[in-house]
């Protein structure tokens, strides 16, 4: 759950106007990896606008989603150079290793998978990026390592 | 540091492909040699961060100027070596080689630049996008302040003369387009950069405004002069966090320099500028829905009964162009109308900005007159296809482009050639394809894509899309109908003719010029049920060649459901129930023994 005062710390930032309610929505999607219920109803409130206006964005824009992701966020990109270059091996490569297509979170939170469109490195296609690190021109059978290297470590008692 | 003619510079590309090969890396490790080595006693030095350098998948490119030694796939171990040749011969090791198997040092000996005119992307990757000073003393803002010196009639006028296009797709004059605006007494009025760059394959946008941010706000306050507007937005897309924050520093370094603000360079102007950052939808690089995205609501298209340039973002009239358009505006006017005019064809002036990827050998951003040939651009500057492979087909213009076989790779790239041919120019992606692309698959891709992307308010666009991508998907998975292509060219006729927007107009494109130019993909996976590329899976089995096998055992190796077996040197075999059909083992083998025929049944 994400508090009212978390909320209130993003909205405050922004004037009362229409026009911010994207970035608003944005920086809360940053922050706390979706955009929440109380959020919503937060910005509708210092915008003067009707919760059902910024749900219609929150479902239309791909940037924002009304469901907490992963901790890590693995995007792989399917943009077209990285799709004639094997975007979907990668995607078979993640689904065999933690068993999530693209849309969904590991059970234990760790990971979510998105498909995303051109990430702008499209010369090194495929390419996945995950928390932000790029890798480049992947193949499959490089997946397993590939996420190991972003998995949280297991703490030994 | 203000740069001396004679210093020494080393720029290293940090655009967004060579930073996700190492380069920010390869930046540090070269100042950390400097000071190790104690080199800055003795030479003039300046070590610089630029935008792409063009050829990305040789990066990280180094360029050491003005010797003008260009350096590719460097590591941060070359740094030690790269400093230490200061002032003398080149490391060959990092050079480009040519077809020919020989060394060039400069840049302009490798063929992929030596075709290159460079208006739009003239200071990327040749200067720190962060320094204003330096984009300054490369003739930046001299276009502003002659512009500063015209009347806005004059300075649309030297812009209409220019012949210059909107290089976003559409390819309407932008000089027109000013004059629409500019003819309203509606104020206040806006500028519009759009920097959403949709086309999901393409980067051209991204990396000018990465690259060169001065210039595309250079052309914005251009703009606004000639509309006389005194704000304008950049509208960048969600994904291009390293351009927005370009984009942002550049303009506090233009409004501390008195070039933004309310006092354009003592001329009494002013002029501020802001950002909005995408929202992730393709549909919002259209002009209405773009602006309603800017106006915080939901990105959708409005029928244009009324222009923009009457009443556009706020409903007051409003100039939208895109990033390139804008770049090449300081030039126009620093250089003349006629300068520019003197680049290109007829009807398309001045150059273009490509995205040139998938098979080809040298992937990366290039910029060449209008007018050039597919065939100059990927065989001369882009070396041909990976592994020499056979070419199949580009793809020009993004989702609503077509595909273009071999047989028109003659045909010059202008804004109106490609039209005749089912497919477009488009903003700039290119994407090369070779034997192994399925064709129907592509058309599936794009369809899929756009099918995700209509924002569904009219009815052709969204069921069209949604029948296209079902259809599409039965013939890939083997369960394509007789009449099936047929069906599709009459829902795409339907679509092109009905739909409200230019997404829903030109979705059926991709569709559309594959069936033209490869039918006979769509009927081998139709009427034999097989996909001739090994792409389709539940079409595809591939097979060992026992002839052309020579038992290396690199398939083994690649392959990630070790389905294949075989000992050394001899004949390797394809266990079926555990091949996931992901084609590792056909790239990596050096001898084409791995075959498909389509699926067995
Ligand atoms: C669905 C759709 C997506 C578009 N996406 C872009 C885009 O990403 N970038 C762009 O500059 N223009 C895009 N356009 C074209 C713009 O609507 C507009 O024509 C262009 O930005 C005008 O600038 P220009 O005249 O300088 O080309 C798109 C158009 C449509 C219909
Ligand atoms: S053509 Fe498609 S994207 Fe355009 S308005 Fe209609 S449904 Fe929306
Ligand atoms: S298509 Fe994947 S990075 Fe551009
Ligand atoms: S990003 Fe370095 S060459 Fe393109």
């Amino acid at each position: 759950m994400v508090s009212n005062e978390e909320v209130s710390s993003i909205i405050d930032a922004y004037p009362r106007d229409r026009r911010y309610a994207l970035a608003v929505m944005q920086d809360m999607q940053r922050t706390f990896n979706y955009v929440p219920e109380n959020g919503l109803i937060a910005t509708a409130e210092h915008l003067d606008c009707s919760v059902a206006q910024l749900y219609s964005m929150a479902t239309f824009y791909k940037a924002l989603s009304l469901k907490p992701k992963g901790k890590h966020i693995i995007k792989v990109c399917d943009g077209t150079a990285c799709h004639l270059r094997g975007a979907n091996n990668l995607v078979t490569g993640v689904k065999r290793e933690l068993g999530i297509v693209p849309g969904e979170v590991t059970a234990d939170g760790e990971f979510s998978l998105e498909l995303v469109n051109c990430l702008g490195s499209c010369a090194l296609a495929p390419v996945l990026v995950i928390d932000g690190v790029y890798h480049n021109k992947v193949k499959i059978d490089a997946i397993p390592s590939i996420l190991k290297e972003h998995a949280t470590p297991v703490v030994t008692q | 540091m203000t740069p001396t003619p004679d210093m020494t510079k080393i720029l290293v590309c940090c655009g967004t492909g060579c930073i996700a090969n190492g380069s920010l890396k390869v930046a540090r490790a070269i100042r950390d040699e400097i000071v190790a080595q104690g080199v800055a006693a003795t030479l003039d030095l300046l070590v610089e961060e630029t935008g792409c350098s063009g050829m990305c998948e040789g990066g990280p490119i180094v360029r050491i100027l003005p010797a003008d030694i260009m350096y590719y796939k460097v590591r941060e171990r070359g740094a030690k070596d790269i400093v230490a040749s200061l002032g003398g011969d080149p490391l060959k090791r990092l050079l480009f080689k040519d077809a020919r198997g020989e060394r060039v040092t400069a840049q302009s000996e490798n063929p992929f630049y030596a075709a290159q005119v460079k208006i739009a992307l003239r200071n990327v990757g040749l200067i720190d996008p962060l320094s204003i000073d330096e984009y300054v003393a490369r003739g930046g803002y001299e276009g502003l302040k002659r512009a500063l010196a015209m009347t806005p009639d004059e300075i649309i006028t030297e812009v209409e003369r220019s012949g210059v296009r909107g290089k976003g797709g559409a390819g309407f004059p932008t000089g027109r387009k000013w004059r629409t605006a500019a003819g309203y007494d509606n104020y206040p009025k806006y500028i519009v950069c759009n920097g959403d760059e949709g086309d999901p394959g393409a980067f051209m946008d991204g990396s000018t405004l990465e690259g060169d941010p001065h210039g595309v706000i250079e052309g914005m306050v251009i703009g606004a002069l000639a509309i006389q507007a005194e704000e304008g937005v950049f509208y960048i897309r969600d994904e291009y966090a390293l351009a927005r924050d370009h984009v942002q520093r550049a303009i506090e370094a233009a409004e501390r320099a008195g070039i933004l603000g309310d006092d354009i360079l003592g001329s009494g102007k002013r002029m501020k500028l802001s950002i909005v950052r995408g929202g992730g939808a393709f549909v919002c690089g259209e002009s209405t829905a773009l602006m309603a995205s800017i106006e915080g609501r939901v990105g959708e298209p409005r029928a244009k009964y009324i222009r923009s340039a009457e009443r556009g973002l706020f409903n007051q009239p409003t100039v939208l162009n895109n990033v390139e358009t804008l770049a090449t505006i300081p030039y126009i006017l620093k250089e003349g109308a006629d300068a520019f005019a003197s680049v290109g064809t007829e009807t398309s002036k001045g150059t273009k900005v490509f995205a040139m990827v998938g098979k080809v050998k040298h992937t990366g951003l290039v910029e060449v007159p209008m007018g050039t040939t597919l065939r100059t651009l990927i065989y001369d500057i882009g070396g041909g296809i990976i592994d020499d492979r056979p070419f199949k087909a580009v793809q020009t213009g993004g989702p609503s482009g077509g595909c273009i076989p071999d047989s028109l790779l003659d045909l010059p790239v202008d804004f109106d050639t490609l039209k005749k041919y089912g497919a477009m120019m488009g903003s700039g992606g290119m994407i090369v394809m070779d034997d192994y692309n399925c064709m129907v698959e592509v058309a599936r891709y794009y369809v899929n894509f756009l099918c995700e992307e209509s924002c569904g308010k009219c009815t052709p666009c969204r069921e069209g899309l949604r029948q296209m991508h079902a259809i599409l998907t039965d013939i890939c998975e083997g369960r394509g109908e007789q009449g099936d292509v047929e069906l599709l060219e009459r829902i795409g006729a339907t679509m092109q003719d009905a739909s409200l927007c230019a997404l829903g107009k030109s979705a059926a494109n991709p569709v559309l010029s594959t069936i033209k130019y490869f039918r006979n993909e769509y009927e081998a996976h139709i009427d034999e049920r097989r996909c001739p590329a090994g792409v389709c899976v539940k079409l595809t089995e591939f097979t060992i060649d026992p002839e052309a096998c020579t038992g290396c055992g690199a398939c083994l190796r690649a392959c990630p459901t070790e389905a294949i077996s075989g000992a050394v040197k001899e004949t390797h075999v394809i266990d079926s129930e555990k091949c996931i059909v992901c084609g590792s083992c056909r790239e990596v083998c050096r001898f084409n023994a791995v075959v498909t025929e389509g699926r067995r049944a």
